[in-house]
C-alpha cells in the first residue's frame, strides 16, 4: 500500500517532466492552467466515499497503483491491427494512441468547408490563440479531483471547430486506443470541440483497449454548444477488463441550443463517466441517454450533473443498466436548477436488470430546485427477466439462450431507440447484441427462472 | 392416427394436487373441448402441455406423436407442433410483435431442416393471416402485445397460431373477456385452421364459443378429474344445468 504522499510523489515526478516537456510549455495561459490543475489535485488527491459525488464507488485501485504517463505507445500499431475497430460510414476517424493523436493511424475523410478536426497538441503548437479563449474555460476543476489531475496534463486529444451554421452529415469518431506497453500506463486526453452558432454535428468518442495490463485513462472533452446548434455527442467505452476509466463530458450549452448524449459503458473494470451540461441560453434542450451493460467484476459508475441556469429549458436522463455476476453499477443523477431558471422541465429515469444475485446497482436522484416553477420528476426500477416473458418466447420454438437475449436486447434498445438511425446506432447495435449474446449464453436459465417465478410481479419501484 | 396420449397424470403446484389421474386420447383430425369450473385444472392441463416447467409432474405419463412430452422443454414442444394459445398473453416490450413471429416461425424452420424466412418472404403469408383475423398491421410493427386491447390479444394469439400451423393446438379460455364480435372473429379463424392433420382442444369455462367451434368430443373436469365425457351435446346440457350437479355428483361418489 503506498500512502497518499507517495502516491503526489508519483504524479509530481510525471507532472515535472510533462510540464517542461509538453505542447506550449512557453504560453504562459497554459502553464498557469497545468499549474492550477495540478495544485487543485495535490491539495484534495483522489476522491473517497466520505465524498458525496462519490459515494457509492471507491476509487482506492486507482490511487494505489503507481501509474506513469504512457509516451511511445503508438510506434508498434499497425493499421491492421485497428481494423476490427474502424466505424463504417463515418465523416473521419481520428485515432489516439494513449492519448496522443496519431495522424498516420487516422483516416482524414471529407469534411465541410471551414471545419477544423485534428489533435489538440498540434493547434496549442500552432494555433494557440483559437485555443485559449475555451481550454478550460468551462471546467470546474475545484468540483472533481479526477479534472484537475486532466488539467494538469493538459496536452493532446481532439480539437473539433465547426464554423457557423455548418452541417456535418456524417459522425466524426474519435477512438481513443489504450495498449499496455509500459507496466501501468496512464494517459489523459483532453478533447475540446466547439461549435458555432446554428451548426449541426454529431461525435463519437470510442474507447478501446488493444493488450491487457493495467491502463488508466482520464480524459476530459468540454463541448461548446452556441446558439441554435444540434449536436449529438456519443461515449462508447468498451475496453479491457484490466481498464480503469474515468471521463467527463462538460457541456455548455447556448441559447435554444440542443444537445444529446448517450453513454454507452460495456467495458472496463472501474468506470466512471460524468455528463455536465449546462443549459445556460434560454430554451436549451439536453438529453442524457445512457446504456451499461456489466458483468463479471465490472464497476460502472454514471454520474450526471444537470445544471439548469436559465429559464425555459428542459432536460431527460433515461439509463438502463444490465448487470450479471459481481457486477455493480451506479446512476446519480443530480439536477440543479438555478434561481433564474423558471418554467424548467427536467425529468429522469433509470432503470436495471439485475440478472444475478451478486450484482448491484446503487441509484440515486438528487434534486435541488431554487426557482419557484417548474416541473422535476425522478424514477428508478431493479427488476429481473421476466419469468412469463421468458416462457411466452419459449412456448413459441425460441430457445431459451435466444430467448433470454432478445428480451434483454429489448431492454436495451429502449437505449437504442433514442439513437438516430445512421452508422453510430448500428455500430452500438452491433456492440451491444454481441455484448448480450455472451452474457445470455453464460446466464444460469432454469435454475433462477424457477426461484423468480415467486416473486411474482418482478419490477420494484423505488422513490 | 393417435396424435396425443396422457394417462393417469397428476400434477402438483406448491405441494397441492391440481390434476389427480387425468385420461385423455386425442386423434388427428379432431376438436375436443375440456370444460370445467374454475379451479377444477383446466389451465394446469394446458399449461403441462405447453411444458411449463413450474408444474410438477408427480405421475403419469403424456405420449405425443409417439414421444414423451413430458420429457420436452417448451421450445422443443412448440418445435414437435404443440403451440397453446395464452389466457393471459404476456406483454413484452421492445420486440416488435412482427419480429417476434418471424423468430419464432424461423426457430421451428430450424429445428425442422426448413430454410429460414426473411423479412421479405415473410410479409406476403403475414398479410394474409392479419386479413383472416381482420386485424391491423400497424399492430405488427408495436411491441408485443403491449398496450393491445383484451380483444387484440387475444386474436394476436390465433394470429401466431394460424402463422406457426401447429399439430395440436390448445386454446385456453380464449374466449373469456371476449365480446360477442371478437368472439366470433377469433373462432372463425379457429375454424379455418380446422383440418385432418391437426387436432385441437379447445379449454373453456362457458359453451358460447363452442357455438362456433363445434367440437367432437367434450370432457368435463371438474377438482383434478374428467368427471364425463361426451358429444358436444354434453356442452349443451352443461350451459342449461351448470357445474353444480356434476360437482355433486363427484362429491357422492368421492369418500371424504
Amino acid at each position: 500500500m503506498i500512502t497518499p504522499t507517495q502516491q503526489l510523489e508519483n504524479y509530481l515526478e510525471s507532472f515535472s517532466e510533462c510540464e517542461k516537456l509538453a505542447a506550449g510549455h512557453a504560453l504562459p495561459w497554459l502553464r498557469k492552467l497545468r499549474r492550477d490543475g495540478f495544485a487543485r489535485f495535490c491539495e484534495v488527491g483522489f476522491p473517497t466515499t466520505h465524498d458525496e459525488d462519490w459515494r457509492f464507488t471507491n476509487v482506492s485501485a486507482i490511487a494505489q497503483t503507481p501509474f506513469r504517463l504512457a509516451r511511445n505507445g503508438r510506434a508498434r500499431l499497425s493499421q491492421q491491427e485497428l481494423e476490427p475497430y474502424r466505424v463504417a460510414g463515418v465523416a473521419c476517424q481520428l485515432v489516439f494512441v494513449n492519448g496522443r493523436f496519431a495522424r498516420e493511424l487516422s483516416l482524414p475523410g471529407k469534411l465541410p468547408d471551414g471545419m477544423k478536426v485534428s489533435g489538440l497538441a498540434g493547434e496549442i503548437s500552432g494555433n494557440p490563440g483559437a485555443i485559449e479563449p475555451h481550454l478550460g474555460r468551462y471546467l470546474d476543476i475545484d468540483r472533481d479531483a479526477f479534472c484537475a489531475l486532466n488539467t494538469a496534463f493538459v496536452e493532446d486529444g481532439a480539437y473539433v471547430h465547426i464554423p457557423r451554421g455548418t452541417l456535418v452529415e456524417q459522425p466524426i469518431c474519435l477512438l481513443f486506443v489504450s495498449t499496455g506497453d509500459d507496466a501501468s500506463s496512464m494517459s489523459h486526453p483532453r478533447n475540446l470541440i466547439v461549435a458555432e452558432e446554428d451548426s449541426q454535428a454529431t461525435i463519437v468518442e470510442d474507447y478501446v483497449s488493444l493488450d491487457g495490463g493495467a491502463v488508466f485513462c482520464n480524459t476530459v472533452t468540454e463541448l461548446v454548444a452556441g446558439d441554435h446548434t444540434v449536436l449529438s455527442h456519443y461515449m462508447i467505452e468498451r475496453e479491457h477488463e484490466e481498464a480503469f476509466n474515468i471521463s467527463t463530458l462538460r457541456i455548455q450549452q447556448g441559447r435554444s441550443a440542443n444537445v444529446v448524449s448517450h453513454s454507452v459503458l460495456l467495458g472496463g473494470a472501474l468506470v466512471r463517466n460524468n455528463v455536465h451540461p449546462v443549459l445556460a441560453g434560454e430554451g436549451g434542450e439536453c438529453l442524457i441517454n445512457g446504456l451499461f451493460i456489466g458483468n463479471g467484476h465490472q464497476y460502472l459508475d454514471n454520474y450526471m450533473l444537470v445544471e439548469h441556469a436559465s429559464p425555459r429549458c428542459g432536460s431527460r436522463q433515461f439509463y438502463n443498466g444490465i448487470l450479471d455476476g459481481h457486477a455493480h453499477g451506479v446512476f446519480h443523477g443530480r439536477i440543479i436548477v438555478h434561481q433564474d431558471a423558471q418554467k424548467t422541465d427536467a425529468k429522469q429515469t433509470n432503470r436495471n436488470l439485475l440478472l444475478s444475485d451478486d450484482a448491484q446497482i446503487d441509484t440515486k436522484p438528487q434534486l435541488e430546485i431554487y426557482a419557484d416553477d417548474v416541473k422535476c420528476t425522478h424514477g428508478a426500477t431493479i427488476g429481473q427477466i421476466e419469468v412469463d416473458a421468458l416462457f411466452y418466447l419459449r412456448s413459441r420454438g425460441i430457445d431459451e439462450v435466444s430467448a433470454r437475449k432478445l428480451l434483454l436486447f429489448a431492454f436495451a434498445s429502449e437505449c437504442l431507440d433514442r439513437m438516430k438511425q445512421g452508422p453510430v446506432r448500428r455500430h452500438v447495435e452491433e456492440l451491444i447484441n454481441r455484448c448480450l449474446l455472451q452474457m445470455a449464453n453464460s446466464a444460469p436459465g432454469a435454475s433462477t427462472g424457477i426461484r423468480r417465478e415467486d416473486t411474482g410481479r418482478n419490477w420494484e419501484e423505488i422513490g | 392416427m393417435c396424435l396425443l396420449e396422457i394417462k393417469s397424470l397428476h400434477v402438483k403446484v406448491d405441494n397441492h394436487e391440481i390434476l389427480k389421474g387425468i385420461d385423455l386420447k386425442v386423434n388427428v383430425g379432431e376438436v375436443h373441448s375440456i370444460m370445467g369450473p374454475n379451479g377444477s385444472g383446466k389451465s394446469t392441463l394446458a399449461q403441462v402441455l405447453a411444458r411449463r416447467e413450474t408444474y410438477a409432474v408427480s405421475a403419469g405419463e403424456v405420449s405425443y406423436n409417439g414421444r414423451d412430452l413430458l420429457a420436452m422443454k417448451p421450445e422443443e414442444a412448440a418445435c414437435e407442433g404443440i403451440f397453446m394459445a395464452f389466457q393471459y398473453p404476456v406483454e413484452i416490450s421492445g420486440i416488435s410483435n412482427a419480429y417476434f413471429l418471424r423468430s419464432a416461425l424461423n426457430a421451428i424452420h430450424r429445428y425442422r431442416g426448413l430454410d429460414e424466412m426473411d423479412a421479405m418472404d415473410f410479409l406476403p403469408l403475414f398479410r394474409e393471416k392479419l386479413k383472416l383475423l381482420d386485424m391491423d398491421e400497424k399492430l405488427m410493427n408495436r411491441s408485443v402485445n403491449e398496450g393491445f386491447s383484451g380483444g387484440e390479444k387475444k386474436r394476436n394469439e390465433i394470429l401466431q397460431m394460424a402463422v406457426l400451423e401447429p399439430k395440436l393446438a390448445i386454446l385456453d379460455e380464449t374466449d373469456s373477456g371476449l365480446d360477442i364480435d371478437a368472439l366470433k372473429i377469433v373462432a372463425q379463424g379457429v375454424d379455418a385452421m380446422r383440418n385432418p392433420e391437426r387436432a385441437i382442444i379447445v379449454v373453456t369455462h362457458y359453451q358460447r364459443l363452442l357455438n362456433y367451434i363445434v367440437p367432437d368430443f367434450v370432457h368435463v373436469l371438474v377438482d383434478g378429474r374428467i368427471v364425463r365425457s361426451g358429444g358436444p351435446e354434453l356442452a349443451l346440457e352443461l350451459e342449461e344445468k351448470g357445474y353444480g350437479s356434476m360437482e355433486a355428483e363427484v362429491r357422492h361418489a368421492t369418500p371424504v
